[in-house]
């Protein structure tokens, strides 16, 4: 016999497992409509990969995964999309997310499927991108994508491989009847999951000693292959991954660390039947078993479920009685949910549905004062102090409840059920974990936009100051002119300084409408001369504003790829740089090139017109300087780019070479480089090929610019339109192309790293949450805007 | 559709405040029993009238609060409070001395600190302090254990008419000295010989003390078994007592401490170690913290026993631990799973 460990307090509430043990695995049947949310994982949501109106397959995918922490979705039966839309998910909060819905068609018809041969020939990397392909997500209740547990690290070897059958919950018997009827699947599972991972110890089923008939199954199937069944007594929770753990093994998960970090795997033996059947058959996940109690059912039983079938369609099928309920649950009476609406479909974690009636679990009666008899603190597994953390919690002591590792509660209710005084602890404590994550997020907050604050009032300042000296040159300028006129007493002249001065009377009362301002500055030029403020300082005030601009956006590109190589904390920061100095400079590209346009009209009439030669001259000196203008622009931008390039590559070649430094020592932060390579990479391939198009452009307005040569207003407005078209593009479509695909790498890779982060229980998933919805709300706008140019 | 919408745990234990309270009143009974056996009827008159007493002022306080009065009297937390001093009090006690400890305990110490769960003293022990305090005559004189409800002992009648105010001349005639203070007060004889001077003494620890306690010590093992308290407390401070006792028992000479036996069954020891200690809401809470709190009970039971001013020192060394058990809790958090102790602790202060 090996050694059982015993965790510190837990519970034993009644049981009520016989009931729906009474009848065998009952297939459930399609239901019309299927309802699958595209997030039935830990992670990041699945994105659809069909049409509405498509017909789909049983087990083709319907939606991929969308980054490393996030699993496929695949259709359970054969039918046509009926809808991609919101629908009401099971969730605690009763909230909506994205759903496929599939109007089943009752052929069932499956798409083409193979199994491996034999697994045993396959590399790891292989077997775990199938699983990740199938969609497995932990299927015992968190749903974390099955693949990510497997990609264990060479460097960290894991001893003990634990699958986890104990089913601690009240009510639930998935697992139990998994056991009692398909022992053979669970060990071909464990069996495919063992060469995997390796262990280098052993490959254990834990499962309680409330289950014999299931532990003699699996005892029977397991003969001769070395997987052990250990047997420990039944207590609420050991199924929690960590005291599991601890019951087998006697090892501690450090907290906020992961199992692999004291070298163990755990798997639920659901999924690992999940596993067996994917590599064996090619099937992905697409039903699971869901155990349907509770004495508002007529009869409590397991079915094999289609994922996506509504809660009502199991409820129907068990004689519901509507009347005797009042409280629907999906999961256990110990960390399950309430359902508010019976139209929520059945999902990969959905592991139970619980309908008791009034009398069997009665409604809370309210709660009297803790008499502190320490009876919580007596069940809890964790070890805490639920009566402290209870008062610190009220008194919203929130540094307290840190110290007290309110962070390590695993939310199992144990402490709330013992209460003599029936206080709800386990509600305060989610509320003020939910506090306090809030709390940190307006720190973070407030920090960013303090910094942001100071940034802008020394902007602001700088600015005022270029902008008074301006002023004073061209306050000086205006005298010189002045004094010019007043020396030369030609009528001409005389002529321009009066069409300047009512120029810049039009201009004040000049509408807001870029067409009519136009208009409005086509009139003027035809009353009169040149302008005061000239369009050509404009143009050359924005440019070098753009050019600025521009270079300010590399600087912060740079900073930022640094940052992100090295996983600084400052990286949000430096992104928001970014896309801040990303939205300035297409402001002021678009203002340039609304300026050109409006000047490149203006200046047609006076070049048809004008039989005044001086004016002739000046509208030419304008057109070339204006054409000037815009082929400077594009070198700069040309050399800009190839700068940009050289720098890049550079960079590329020195995160490469950290990247093989890392791999030779096997430091622990490879993937970091890699994605770091990877990143520089990509960036490196846009800018390249920003610079391609734009020497493809600029080819083209050399063209342009020749057939036209004869005409120097003529090539000047040709030269000023295609440069407006060119920027036109460039600016606005493809930068705000580009930045999309930036924005949506950027959120795919913050996604990613969220969810590790949650699946680690670490504290900084709720920062990365914060910066991960600005980041979505960037590329809202950014799509908003493109969808307008 | 019209669910619940409650979080979880759906489904919940089958204890309650108000069943420990019942549990703790009803485990009461075979100490009262032998009290009354013993003693006559004065301890089941000063209970009863400690109970009326204790309601109405729990009552006059909820209301003076504006709090719901039959929500909070169903908690039976003003029960125990009034048996607890009912048996604590001298029999035959006078009525006024046993409404002003209930008013002192019930307004004072617990309404006044906020009621139910907020008192960091045990009502009943301070009290029964403050009655000491103040009226140390009324306070010590102990009636002469008879037994069997014979001879002269106090009957239902007499005991009601004493306690309040008729005829009370005539029960000093049937007081006399506690175990306690005779063993205090012998500074001559050998244990041995004292025992046999003094027919009170008993076995062990005097007749009607040694039952008392034995019957307290029964109600303590049902509340164990049944999972009302833990053994921590109780069991750490009897273990103290009795390790201090036969450390100075001193072979039974005329300074002897008395033997461990003794100390285990004499006064409030059974009483104090079960029914007070116990008290959840004014001891340390985690098992390592009751520990602690419960040993450091027993030894200031002893020392006051022995060498302070009071013969019994329940009441007084529990009173001095409720101050001390925030601090005990603070410095006996448990280790958390997954967590270094060490890391916890440097985190915490
Ligand atoms: S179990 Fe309830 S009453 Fe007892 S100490 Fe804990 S919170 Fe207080
Ligand atoms: S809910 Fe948290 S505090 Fe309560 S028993 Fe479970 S782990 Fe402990």
């Amino acid at each position: 016999m090996r050694k059982i460990w015993d965790i510190h307090g837990g519970i034993h509430p009644a049981e009520n497992k016989h009931q729906s043990l009474l009848k065998p695995i009952e297939n459930a049947g399609i239901p019309a409509q299927l309802i699958l949310p595209l997030a039935q994982h830990i992670g990041a949501p699945a994105s659809p990969i069909v049409n509405v109106g498509e017909r789909v397959l049983k087990g083709q995918m319907i939606a991929e995964a969308k980054g490393f922490v996030s699993a496929p979705v695949h259709a359970p039966t054969s039918g046509t999309i009926a809808a991609i839309e919101s629908r009401v998910i099971p969730h605690p909060s009763g909230m909506s997310a994205n759903c496929i819905v599939i109007d089943t068609d009752g052929k069932d018809e499956w798409i083409d499927h193979h199994g491996v041969e034999d697994y045993s020939a396959l590399s790891k990397l292989d077997l775990v991108d199938r699983i990740r392909q199938a969609g497995i997500a932990g299927m015992g209740g968190a749903g974390f994508p099955a693949a990510v547990k497997l990609s264990t690290r060479d460097d960290k070897p894991i001893e003990t491989l634990i699958l986890n059958g104990t089913e601690c919950e009240p009510y639930i018997t998935a697992d139990d009847i998994l056991m009692r009827e398909r022992a053979a699947e669970i060990i071909a599972g464990a069996e495919i999951l063992r060469h995997i991972i390796k262990p280098n110890k052993e490959t254990l089923i834990g499962v309680e000693d409330n289950k014999p008939e299931g532990i003699a199954a699996l005892k029977k199937a397991a003969e001769g292959t070395g997987i052990e069944i250990v047997v420990f007594p039944t207590k609420y929770p050991s199924g929690g991954e960590k005291q599991l753990i601890q019951i087998l093994t006697g090892k501690e998960v450090p907290s906020g660390g992961l199992p692999s970090d004291v070298g163990i795997v755990c798997q639920n033996i659901g999924t690992a039947t999940a596993i067996y059947r994917a590599i064996q058959f090619g099937e992905p996940l697409i039903s699971r078993i869901t155990t349907v109690t509770g004495e508002a059912c007529g009869q409590a039983q397991n079915y094999e479920v289609l994922l996506g079938t509504p809660v009502q369609y199991l409820l129907d099928k068990s004689g519901f009685d509507k009347e005797n309920c009042i409280r629907l649950i999906m999961g256990g009476p110990m960390m399950g949910y309430t359902l508010q609406d019976t139209a929520v479909p059945v999902v990969k974690t959905s592991n139970c549905i619980l309908a008791p009636t009034v009398a069997e679990l009665p409604p809370p009666p309210p709660a009297q004062a803790c008499i502190r008899c320490g009876m919580c603190a007596e069940a809890c597994p964790v070890s805490l102090l639920p009566q402290q953390m209870y008062w610190f919690s009220r008194a919203q002591e929130h540094e307290k409840l840190e110290n007290h590792q309110l962070f390590d509660c695993i939310e199992c209710g144990a402490c709330s059920y013992v209460c003599p005084s029936n206080i709800t602890l386990v509600q305060y404590y989610r509320a003020s974990k939910a506090e306090i994550r809030q709390a940190q997020q307006d720190k973070i907050k407030a920090e960013r936009s303090k910094e942001r604050f100071e940034a802008r009032t020394a902007r602001l300042e700088q600015e005022e100051a270029e902008k008074e000296a301006k002023r004073a040159a061209r306050m000086a300028a205006a005298k010189a002119k002045a004094a010019a006129a007043a020396n030369a007493p030609e009528a001409s002249k005389a002529d321009i300084i009066q069409a300047a001065l009512e120029r810049s009377k039009a201009k004040k009362a000049e509408p807001a409408d870029p067409a009519q301002a136009a208009i409005a500055r086509a009139q003027a030029k035809r009353d009169g001369g040149a302008e005061e403020e000239s369009p050509q300082e404009k143009t050359e005030r924005l440019q070098k504003l753009l050019a600025s601009a521009e270079k300010r956006l590399v600087a912060a590109k740079e900073k930022l790829a640094l940052a992100q190589e090295q996983q600084s904390d400052n990286a949000d920061a430096f992104a928001t740089a970014v896309s801040k100095t990303e939205e300035k400079l297409s402001a002021i590209q678009k203002e340039l090139s609304e300026h050109q346009a409006s000047q490149a009209p203006a200046k047609t009439e006076p070049a048809g017109e004008s039989t005044d030669p001086a004016q002739a001259a000046i509208a030419r000196a304008l057109a070339k300087r204006a054409g000037a203008g815009a082929d400077e622009s594009a070198e700069d931008k040309t050399t800009r780019l190839q700068n940009v390039v050289a720098t890049t590559e550079k960079r590329l070649a020195a995160a490469q070479q950290k990247l093989a430094l890392a791999q030779e020592q096997n430091d622990a932060n490879v993937g970091a480089f890699a994605t770091g390579v990877e990143k520089t990479q990509a960036k490196l391939d846009a800018v390249k090929k920003e610079l391609a198009d734009h020497q493809a452009t600029l080819g083209e307005n050399a063209a342009a610019e020749q057939a036209t040569s004869d005409d120097p207003v003529q090539a000047a407005i040709e030269r000023a339109k295609a440069a407006r078209e060119a920027q036109a593009n460039m600016s606005e479509a493809d930068k705000i192309k580009q930045t999309l695909e930036s924005l949506e790498n950027r959120i795919a890779k913050s996604k990613e790293k969220l969810e590790a982060a949650r699946a680690a229980g670490d504290d900084k998933a709720e920062i990365l949450a914060d910066s991960l919805a600005k980041l979505e709300d960037k590329l809202a706008t950014a799509q908003q805007q493109l969808s307008q140019t | 559709m019209g669910f619940l919408k409650v979080s979880s745990p759906h489904a919940h234990g089958p204890m309650s405040t108000a069943r420990v309270m019942r549990l703790v009143l009803l485990a009461t009974i075979p100490g009262l029993f032998s009290l009354t056996w013993f003693f006559g009827f004065g301890t089941l008159v000063n209970v009863l009238w400690a109970s009326i007493t204790a309601l109405a002022f729990e009552a006059l306080a909820l209301k003076l609060r504006k709090r719901p009065i039959a929500f909070y009297l169903n908690d039976y937390s003003a029960l125990v409070t009034a048996f607890l001093l009912g048996i604590a009090l001298p029999p035959g006690s006078p009525f006024w001395l046993i409404m002003i400890g209930t008013g002192f305990a019930i307004l004072i110490c617990k309404q006044l600190y906020g009621g139910m769960g907020y008192n960091p003293f045990n009502p009943a022990m301070a009290a029964y302090v403050m009655l000491l305090i103040s009226f140390p005559v009324q306070m010590t004189t102990w009636l002469a254990p008879q037994g069997s409800f014979a001879g002269d002992l106090l009957g239902p009648i007499d005991a009601l008419r004493y306690c309040f105010g008729f005829g009370r001349e005539s029960i000093d005639a049937i007081t006399m000295a506690t175990p306690l203070d005779v063993l205090k007060q012998n500074n001559s004889l050998l244990i041995e010989d004292l025992w046999q001077e003094s027919a009170q003494l008993g076995h062990f620890a005097g007749i009607g003390w040694e039952w008392a306690n034995i019957g307290f010590l029964l109600g303590g093992l049902y509340l164990l078994y049944r999972r009302v308290f833990t053994w921590h407390a109780p069991i750490s401070m009897l273990a103290s007592l009795t390790l201090l006792s036969v450390l100075f028992y001193d072979g039974g000479s005329s300074a002897s401490g008395g033997s461990p036996l003794f100390h285990l069954l004499s006064g409030g020891t059974m009483l104090g170690a079960f029914f007070i200690v116990t008290d959840p809401v004014t001891s340390a809470v985690s098992n390592r913290g009751r520990l602690i709190y419960g040993a450091l009970i027993g030894i200031l039971v002893y020392i006051i026993r022995v060498w302070g001013n009071y013969p019994d020192a329940v009441a007084f060394s529990v009173l001095l631990m409720n101050f001390a058990a925030p601090f005990i809790d603070h410095y006996t958090q448990p280790r958390t799973y997954g967590h270094k102790l060490k890391d916890q602790q440097g985190g915490k202060s």
